[in-house]
This record gives structure tokens, C-alpha cells and sequence, in this order.
């Protein structure tokens, strides 16, 4: 079976391609106590180019699990999964290196991508300036606020220049009022990415979450997985306009009925 | 510091804007350094206060005459015997016989345990042969190395350095071990993300996140390099060996001179405290401060 990971396109031709991230019949399974254990079952998912897709589920629907896959850091068993360059990927963590400052975090990122070294101090403080952090290029990540250091952890992820962002319940640990304006700010930073049309580069992000607010808030199309072994269940496009608020009356609506299927996928698991 | 001239894409992100400078200012981290008369104060003063009252104990006990002079000699004996080594201008040369054994042993120990840990830590085989073995070999007293060490290698600095090796490479190696065994894994999933994979995923992500077990190896090393080398020069005396502390504290005994058993016992104590408090200390905190490990205080 074949497995391509990474490279399928080379940036002359990047305009060719027709998907960011394409994921073709994709099983996993881990070696557990009782045998092998099915944890993604048979996953096909396309990701378009500036595409904005999330991934809802509950626990143990492998969507980490799917995104790891995605990002080249773990092999699915069967199936394969080609993406538009190395993808980025940004974790609930925030996993910047506390021997760099914020500045320095963000221009390892611009080094291990090729950017010589006269053109990384000035790419770093615009990445910053992009998320707002103009003043944060000297901080240290232990004197930023939870909110700034996913800011900075996104900046990084952007620095990869990659046409794909993988994020795995970034906001998940912070409190929503700030989530809610990093909502807003990765919002605003994908359209920009998009503004210039497909041709133009572009950005698509695969959104892993459990919060059916949140993927609605966010995404142009939610993907409920179901659990255990993970599949797809359904899903829903959201034609709402960007910026929309999580508490919009449409977003909730929407919000309502994919909850309703989620626990009923939730209510499955308990019957036996 | 929300500049309403930046109006940064579209109009309807500017209350965002305004949001996110509020809630970063309210989560600011203040940080402040501590004027130098609190340091004087708090860590400068308690030390040498504890000092003075060792001595003044101890000159009490003598005017008290616990015991016979010989057994314990006046606290003006021993800087009587200080000042004798200082006017014969033998003082720095015994110290620096010592001192630059024991640093040229350090580093050797730095350069054999250093590799010898990445081993140990990075492969399985390597770890499974000698790990525990390394470990075990921190809780031998390196004194144990020293008559083995003399019969293969004489009375010579050869032997010095044997000894010193034994004791320090484990402790530096096992610091280095502990260090790569407490990068937190994330650390490593976010450097292969961003590419540093192999040997740059060894220089950019898990060096420099090893780097705080790694210091913690080395004091324990330098400690026991000295240890390892008073040990040898007390028990190894030769005249070709040269006059360190450790010959210094054993001359002592033999001439009945409690004094110079003293003084050499405060300077082996001296040479200790100088070198963790001149530079492991302030490089551990250094780093430690850097990555805001270091509690205030």
C-alpha cells in the first residue's frame, strides 16, 4: 500500500494541486491489551486549497491521532495521506522552546526552513507584528500570558510558510474570553493568507477540537468523527460570513444540531 | 498601548485589536530586579554573620580550655599559619598545585563523560550494558580507586588523574543521561514539525533543553573531582608529586601540627565553595533564570 507523506508538490507547480491535504482510506491501529486496537477506521478526507476545515469529536475518536498522521510525525497502518509541502502543526501547548526568546523561537523556525540569516530578524518581528506581539520579539516565553504565548506559537507555526496548519486543540487551555479573540485573530489571519486568491499561495487549516462551538465559530465545513474506532459520521458546511461570533444566533443553531449527533454517537458507546 | 492609527485589515477588527492590548496588558509579567542593598542584605549578611559566629564559638571554646591546646588550636594559630605560607610565598603555589590538577582532571572528565552520556542516553544497547553500572559507580567513594590506581599507574600525577576521572565522568554522564530523559516530548514533536530532525534535532531541540540536567552533572562532577583528588593526595605522598592541600593536611599530621591541619582542612573548604559559588552557581541560575525555572527570592 502505498504511504506518501510530505512532499507532492514543488512550488513551480503548486498551483496545480487540487487539494492541501488528502487523506485516502486511512486505518491506524495501535497494539493495546486486548490485540490490536482499530483507533481510525477507514478515514477519507480532502482538505481544498484555503480551505478551512475542523475536525469534532469526542474523547477516543483518534483525532489527534489523525492529526499526527497528517503532520508525518506517526505512519497510518493502511491508506494514504498526501500533502501540499510539510504541513505546521501548533498543539494545545504551546511548546516553544524556553531557552529562545519569542523573537528567536519564531527565527529557528525561518532557519530549519532555509531563510538566510540576514532576512530572518525582520521576517520575525513582521510575523509578529501579524499577530499582534510587535513589542514581543526580546520576551522570554515564561513572561508571556497564556494567550501571547499562542500567539507567538502560532507565528512560529506560520513561519513554516507551509500551505497547510494543523492545529490540535490550541485554544483548549485558555479562558474563553481570550479564546475568543484568538478566534478572531486566526480568523483574520487566514483570510489575509486567502485574500490574494488561490493562485496566490493561500492557507488551509485543519482544526482538531471538541468544542462544537468553537468548529462551527471557526470553519467552513465540520467533520464529526465518531468514536472508537474513529470514522466519519457526518458533515456540515457552515455558509455563515466570516467574522462570526460564537455567540451568533446561526452558530448556535448550527451548534445544536451537530451537538445533538455528537451525543448520539456519545450514547452508542454506552449501550453494551 | 493601542494605537488607533494601526487600522490593521479590515475596520471591524479593531475592537479585537483593543481587546487583545487590554488583555495582554492585565497578564503582563512584571519583572524586577532586586537593588543591590536587599542583596547585601539577604544574601551577603546571613553568611557572614554564621561566620563570625563559628569563630567566636570557637575562640570560646579555646579560652574555655575544653580540651589541650594541641587538640584545638586558637583561631589566631591558624592565620598565624596562614601568614607564615603567605610571607614564604608557598600559599598560592600549594593551592594552584591542587587547583590546576584538579581542573585539568575536570575537564578531562568533561571530555570522556560528555560523549559517554549522549551514548548512554541516545542508544538502547549502550544504555542497557552500562547504565546501571554508571549509576551504581556515583555511590562508590572514589578513595576506593586510589590504591588500585597506584599500583598500576605509581606515585604520579597519572594515578592523580585516574582517580579523578573514576569519580567525576559518571557524574557527568549521568547528568547528561538525566537531562535527555526529561526533555519533555513535546519539545521534541514540535522540532520535527518545524524539521529538526537527526543531528539538528539533537543541536536545536535536545541539547539545549538538556542543558539544566547537564549543569546539575557537572557541579556534581566538579565536586567530585576534588573530593576524588583529596583523597589521592592524602593517601599518595611523594616528593615528586609536588606539594597540594592534600599533602599539606597529611604533613600536618605527621608534625603533630593541628594548626596547619586546620588551615589546610579551611583552604581544601575554601577551594570547594569558590568554584561552586564563582561558576556553577551563577551559570545553573543563569540558565535556570532564562527559562523562568528560578523562583524569586
Amino acid at each position: 500500500m502505498a504511504i506518501t507523506i510530505g512532499t507532492s508538490a514543488r512550488a513551480e507547480d503548486r498551483t496545480a494541486v487540487e487539494y492541501a491535504a488528502r487523506i485516502e482510506r486511512v486505518s491506524k491501529s495501535f497494539a493495546g491489551p486486548a490485540g490490536q486496537q482499530l483507533v481510525l477506521d477507514d478515514i477519507s478526507l480532502d482538505v481544498a486549497p484555503g480551505e478551512f476545515v475542523t475536525l469534532l469529536g469526542a474523547s477516543g475518536c483518534g483525532k489527534s491521532t489523525l492529526l499526527n498522521l497528517v503532520a508525518g510525525l506517526d505512519r497510518p497502518s493502511s491508506g494514504a495521506i498526501a500533502t501540499d509541502g510539510r504541513p505546521a502543526l501548533m498543539f494545545q501547548e504551546h511548546a516553544l522552546f524556553p531557552w529562545l526568546t519569542a523573537g528567536k523561537n519564531i527565527e529557528l523556525a525561518l532557519r530549519l526552513r532555509g531563510v538566510p540569516k540576514a532576512d530572518r530578524r525582520d521576517e520575525a518581528e513582521r510575523l509578529l507584528e501579524l499577530v499582534r506581539l510587535g513589542g514581543a520579539y526580546g520576551k522570554r516565553v515564561h513572561e508571556l500570558s497564556g494567550g501571547m504565548r499562542q500567539r507567538v506559537a502560532m507565528a512560529r507555526a506560520l513561519a513554516q510558510d507551509s500551505r497547510l496548519l494543523l492545529m490540535d486543540e490550541p485554544f483548549a487551555a485558555l479562558d474563553a474570553i481570550t479564546r475568543d479573540v484568538l478566534h478572531g485573530e486566526l480568523t483574520r489571519i487566514w483570510e489575509t493568507a486567502n485574500s490574494g486568491g488561490p493562485a496566490a499561495g493561500g492557507l488551509s487549516v485543519l482544526f482538531v477540537t471538541h468544542n462544537v462551538r468553537e468548529a462551527v465559530r471557526l470553519a467552513q465545513r465540520v467533520v464529526l468523527l465518531s468514536s472508537r474506532p474513529g470514522r466519519i459520521a457526518r458533515e456540515w458546511t457552515v455558509g455563515m460570513p466570516q467574522p462570526r461570533r460564537i455567540e451568533d444566533a446561526a452558530v448556535a443553531e448550527l451548534s445544536l444540531e451537530i451537538t445533538e449527533q455528537l451525543r448520539g454517537e456519545i450514547r452508542r458507546h454506552g449501550q453494551h | 498601548m493601542a494605537s488607533t492609527d494601526t487600522k490593521a485589515g479590515a475596520g471591524r477588527t479593531d475592537d479585537l485589536e483593543g481587546l487583545e492590548a487590554g488583555l495582554d496588558a492585565l497578564d503582563a509579567v512584571e519583572t524586577r530586579r532586586t537593588p543591590l542593598r536587599e542583596t547585601l542584605l539577604r544574601k551577603v549578611l546571613p553568611p557572614v554573620v554564621a561566620v563570625v559566629l563559628v569563630l567566636v564559638v570557637w575562640q570560646l571554646l579555646v579560652w574555655a580550655e575544653v580540651t589541650d591546646a594541641y587538640k584545638l588550636p586558637a583561631p589566631s594559630a591558624v592565620w598565624d599559619s596562614l601568614s607564615r605560607m603567605w610571607l614564604q610565598g608557598t600559599l598560592f603555589g600549594v593551592m594552584w598545585t591542587s587547583v590546576s590538577r584538579a581542573l585539568l582532571g575536570f575537564v578531562l572528565a568533561l571530555a570522556i563523560g560528555t560523549p559517554l552520556g549522549l551514548l548512554v542516553a541516545r542508544v538502547k544497547v549502550v544504555r542497557a550494558a552500562i547504565g546501571p553500572i554508571l549509576s551504581g559507580l556515583q555511590s562508590l567513594p572514589s578513595v576506593a580507586w586510589v590504591p588500585p590506581a597506584v599500583l598500576w599507574l605509581g606515585l604520579n600525577d597519572r594515578m592523580m588523574f585516574a582517580v579523578i576521572l573514576l569519580g567525576a565522568v559518571p557524574s557527568i554522564a549521568n547528568g547528561l543521561v538525566a537531562g535527555v530523559d526529561q526533555v519533555p516530548p513535546l519539545f521534541l514533536r514540535a522540532g520535527r514539525t518545524l524539521g529538526a530532525t537527526g543531528l539538528r534535532g539533537a543541536w536545536h531541540v535536545v541539547m539545549p533543553a538538556a542543558l539544566p540536567g547537564y549543569l546539575a552533572g557537572l557541579k556534581q562532577g566538579w565536586a567530585f573531582s576534588w573530593r576524588s583528588l583529596m583523597a589521592a593526595e592524602i593517601i599518595a605522598s611523594s616528593p615528586e608529586l609536588g606539594l597540594g592541600l592534600g599533602q599539606l593536611l597529611e604533613n600536618g599530621r605527621n608534625n603533630s601540627d593541628m594548626p596547619g591541619i586546620f588551615l589546610a582542612i579551611l583552604l581544601i573548604l575554601l577551594v570547594g565553595i569558590a568554584v561552586d559559588l564563582l561558576v556553577f552557581s551563577p551559570l545553573e541560575r543563569a540558565v535556570l533564570r532564562r527559562r523562568g525555572l528560578l523562583g524569586r527570592g
